[in-house]
């Protein structure tokens, strides 16, 4: 029986020689990227912003009213609704800013979620209240602050692991690939104004892991070659590195995108986000992990000497008894 | 690398078969069987995000348990000073700005006034509550300190806790999780419970009973214009009850509390058949309320929830069986609601709510139902193309895929881990991770044989060459598992539990269980050569 193989054979995918066009691309993206950020900023969920959060399901209408609910709720007079659909066309999250001293008396907000609520079935005899959410002020900023220091430490952690395991020159290239990574999904947050909440950050923590999971894959392979090959020009040992490690990277990839694919088109639409943004990450970490990763080596001075062990008096002494130059 | 001998076959397989079973009650239950109670039953329970129910995080006023310490403090000031001999005069008494502050009138009774404090402010814990200080002489200020406040409202939360817990059982839900978080809030989760109104309205009031003598000879113009007769206080009628919109005074000391009850049931007064709250009182409790119902016969006493008044009854006369009715225009359900309250007790700071989500059963089923034909579908996908690329290492690869997936479910019911959305992604990461080392090996012994090693050494070679890499991967995945469960909250938490649980077992199934069976299936049948 023959074996599917995604990668021929012997691959010589001279990858390095594309290092400045793509470059410059990953540099424009990152840029539009963080334009995007300060200029539309993030949609932040409720868990983030703070405020109430309905969902409404439409259980006998094909796309749920939204221009009409949204002329309902303004009537009420609690402020504009965020309104949006939420995985299905017959689903709706309504979103809306705590009211007036809901800090100081939660009541208020409970009296508009219902005042809300009983206004949409009134309307709209077949809509669902799916769940309500609400957090006020003081929580939602608490947990974006644990959230950044999360995230903050997992990437410390790990680079200062890299470090160890390797030579700082590898340390700073997972860094910069991975905020590479991490940029360009909230790039697509931004663009797309998808909600962002707490699961899109643990999508971000899991991107964190495999693109460091990627890019420790090829620098490992380049380490064990730069041991073996010392001579080899820098170039040729990173095409070289890449092209060996290429079968494992596209099989990997090609698998966790077939899962994230599933859970994306097949999977509730609690995490339609969540899985947006884990294939847009697992995408950009394989392809950082080539273009970027690798050739920020030669820019850093890697060369054949990085991991030859230094010398010591001992080594020299043994080294000259043996009668050796 | 290769050499597997009798022992450690059995340990990977005792190891691998204990955690299967573990993970066959949950397999049962969730398919829709029983599983029998009489036997060992770990269960991997669903997060509110999948099964529906309630979530509120509760959270306790800082200031109001200052409050309370300081007015408690004032208190204990008045009565020390008086009760001292001879008895000390002060005044200008205030309790504001976290500290107690009065004035003798003699400064010359400095040193009594100080001696007859000591006991109270020193206290008998290990925490230094208050400090005293006296300015110019005869001015005594006592501050509550900070370590002082924190642990009074350690001690606060701690019983809270417990109060939340009986409040919540009296409604009769099912497993609900109350646990205290740092060091002022509460999480309560409630599965299946959809309308969490009558959970926040229960949760909502301290409960604290008290009765207190009316004063009689206040004047109604007096108290409607704010004027505190002295040694009155003046305490409005409740929303509901028959003086709603009106104020009484009533004495400030001399009344009773009524946090020494052993019993509250809704029941109906008799004549009018209207809903009312039947309280006992313990030994104690039933001879003050009988002293102050003897005392007082034919004077009107009112009952206070909360700082406010229900009712104002006349005593007809002594009540001496320690048991009462109290009325004030309640519904069957307020009454129902109180009588919850007064039994499980008052509580001692009063908790507002911070943060609270409903998610329906609907959406949680539906979410379940979803996710599980996606990870199907992605699954079975996975497991041919890994079949089809590798062949008998791809099928042992998968088997050990499989293995991994019910030795999570295993280890998750063992230590009651919560299965929430965010647990799921953490399982597709895993599922990955574990594919991943697979390929690794796979794609290295590939390369070995490519590079004309024997069978043997190039699986051999495989295995060791990809453990490397496998390590430094999953080192950076528990670094990041193990912050994320540190610093991270709620979902981000659900999500690094189920990675940290996948990682040690992806590493187990995907790297010792295959080496296992591929060496025993090369040591049988010693091929020249292998398709992968």
């Amino acid at each position: 029986m023959r074996l599917l193989k995604l990668v021929p054979e012997n691959t010589n995918i001279d990858f390095l020689k594309w290092q400045w066009p793509t470059t410059i691309l990953s540099a424009l993206l990152m840029i539009a990227s963080w334009t995007l950020l300060y200029t539309e900023g993030l949609n932040y969920g409720v868990d983030f912003a703070g405020g109430q959060m309905i969902k409404v399901t439409f259980t006998q209408t094909a796309n749920a009213p939204i221009p009409t609910l949204r002329t309902e709720i303004e009537k009420l007079g609690y402020g504009e609704p965020v309104l949006q659909n939420f995985g299905k066309p017959n689903a709706v999250s309504i979103r809306m800013r705590m009211p007036h001293g809901a800090e100081k008396n939660p009541g208020l907000s409970d009296a508009m979620a219902k005042t809300i609520s009983a206004d949409i079935k009134k309307h709209h005899a077949d809509a669902r209240i799916d769940g309500v959410d609400s957090v006020s002020g003081k929580v939602s900023g608490e947990l974006a602050w644990t959230a950044m220091k999360a995230l903050g430490f997992a990437a410390l952690g790990i680079s200062i692991f890299i470090w160890f395991r390797f030579e700082w020159q590898f340390g700073v290239g997972a860094m910069v690939s991975l905020i590479h990574d991490v940029t360009l999904v909230l790039g697509l947050f931004a663009l797309t104004q998808m909600e962002f909440d707490l699961t899109i950050v643990a999508a971000i923590l899991t991107i964190i892991g495999y693109s460091l999971n990627d890019t420790i894959v090829v620098y490992d392979r380049i380490r064990e070659n730069l041991k073996k090959y010392r001579r080899m020009p820098m170039a040729q040992l990173l095409n070289l590195s890449v092209n060996e490690t290429l079968a494992r990277t596209v099989m990997v990839a090609a698998t966790m995108l077939i899962t994230l694919t599933a859970l994306l088109l097949l999977g509730p639409k609690v995490i339609f986000g969540f899985s947006a943004a884990l294939v847009l990450g697992i995408f950009v970490a394989t392809y950082s992990s080539i273009y970027a990763a690798a050739p920020m080596l030669t820019w850093l001075g890697v060369t054949g000497q990085s991991f030859v062990p230094v010398e010591t008096a001992q080594d020299i002494q043994e080294r000259k008894a043996r009668g050796e130059a | 690398m290769l050499d597997f001998p009798l022992w450690k076959r059995i340990w990977l397989w005792a190891l691998t078969l204990v955690a299967a079973a573990l993970a066959v009650p949950t397999i049962v239950t969730q398919a829709g069987g029983t599983w029998p109670a009489s036997l060992y039953n770990p269960q991997v329970s669903l997060g509110l995000d999948l099964a529906g129910g309630s979530y509120l995080l509760l959270e306790a006023q800082r200031a109001d348990v200052a409050k309370q310490r300081l007015e408690a403090m004032e208190e204990t000031v008045r009565s020390k000073m008086r009760e001292a001999k001879p008895s000390i005069a002060i005044g200008d008494v205030s309790a504001t700005d976290g500290k107690v502050s009065f004035m003798l009138e003699n400064p010359a009774q400095v040193d009594a006034a100080r001696e007859a404090l000591l006991p109270a402010i020193n206290g008998s814990g290990t925490v230094r509550e208050w400090d005293l200080q006296v300015l110019d002489g005869n001015r005594f200020v006592i501050t509550l300190t900070q370590q002082g406040l924190d642990h009074d409202i350690d001690q606060a939360m701690d019983s809270a806790t417990d109060v939340v817990r009986k409040r919540i059982d009296a409604l009769g839900t099912k497993e609900p999780t109350i646990v205290r978080e740092g060091a002022e809030r509460i999480m309560v989760q409630v599965p299946g419970l959809q309308n969490p109104q009558a959970l926040k309205d229960l949760l909502g009031k301290t409960a604290e009973l008290e009765f207190k003598l009316v004063d009689t000879t206040a004047l109604q113009s007096d108290i409607a214009q704010g004027i505190v007769p002295p040694g009155d206080q003046i305490v409005p009628y409740a929303p509901g009850t028959s003086g709603a919109g009106t104020s009484i005074a009533v004495k400030r000391l001399g009344g009773i509390r009524g946090d020494t009850l052993t019993n509250a049931q809704q029941t109906f007064e008799q004549q009018t058949n209207s809903p009312v709250v039947s309280i006992t009182f313990d030994g104690q409790g039933a001879e003050k309320f009988g002293r102050l119902t003897t005392e007082n016969v034919n004077k009107p006493f009112a009952i206070i929830l909360d700082g406010q008044v229900l009712s104002a009854p006349n005593i007809n006369e002594p009540i001496l069986g320690g048991s009462a009715q109290i009325s004030g225009g309640f519904t069957v359900e307020s009454a129902n609601q109180l009588a919850i309250q007064l039994r499980s007790g008052a509580l001692p700071v009063k908790l507002t709510v911070v943060d609270e989500s409903t998610v329906s059963a609907e959406l949680g089923a539906d979410s379940i139902h979803k996710g599980a034909i996606a990870m199907g579908v992605g699954t079975i996908i996975i497991v041919l193309l890994i079949a089809a690329a590798y062949g008998r290492f791809g099928i042992y690869a998968d088997l050990a895929v499989l293995v991994n997936v019910v030795m999570i479910l295993g280890i998750m019911a063992v230590f009651g881990v919560t299965l929430t959305l965010p647990g799921i992604a953490g399982f597709v990461l895993t599922i990955g991770t574990a594919v991943d080392a697979n390929v690794l090996i796979n794609e290295r012994i590939r390369e070995e044989r490519r590079r004309g090693r024997k069978v043997m050494q190039a699986v051999d070679l495989g295995y060791k060459e990809a453990s490397r890499t496998i390590f430094d991967a999953n080192i950076t995945h528990v670094i990041a598992a193990t912050l994320m469960f540190m610093f991270g909250q709620g979902p981000i938490k659900g999500f690094a539990v189920v990675l940290m649980i996948g990682i040690v077992t992806s590493v187990f199934t995907a790297v010792y269980m295959t080496r296992m069976w591929v060496a025993l299936w090369l040591r049988r049948k010693r091929p020249a050569d292998i398709n992968i």
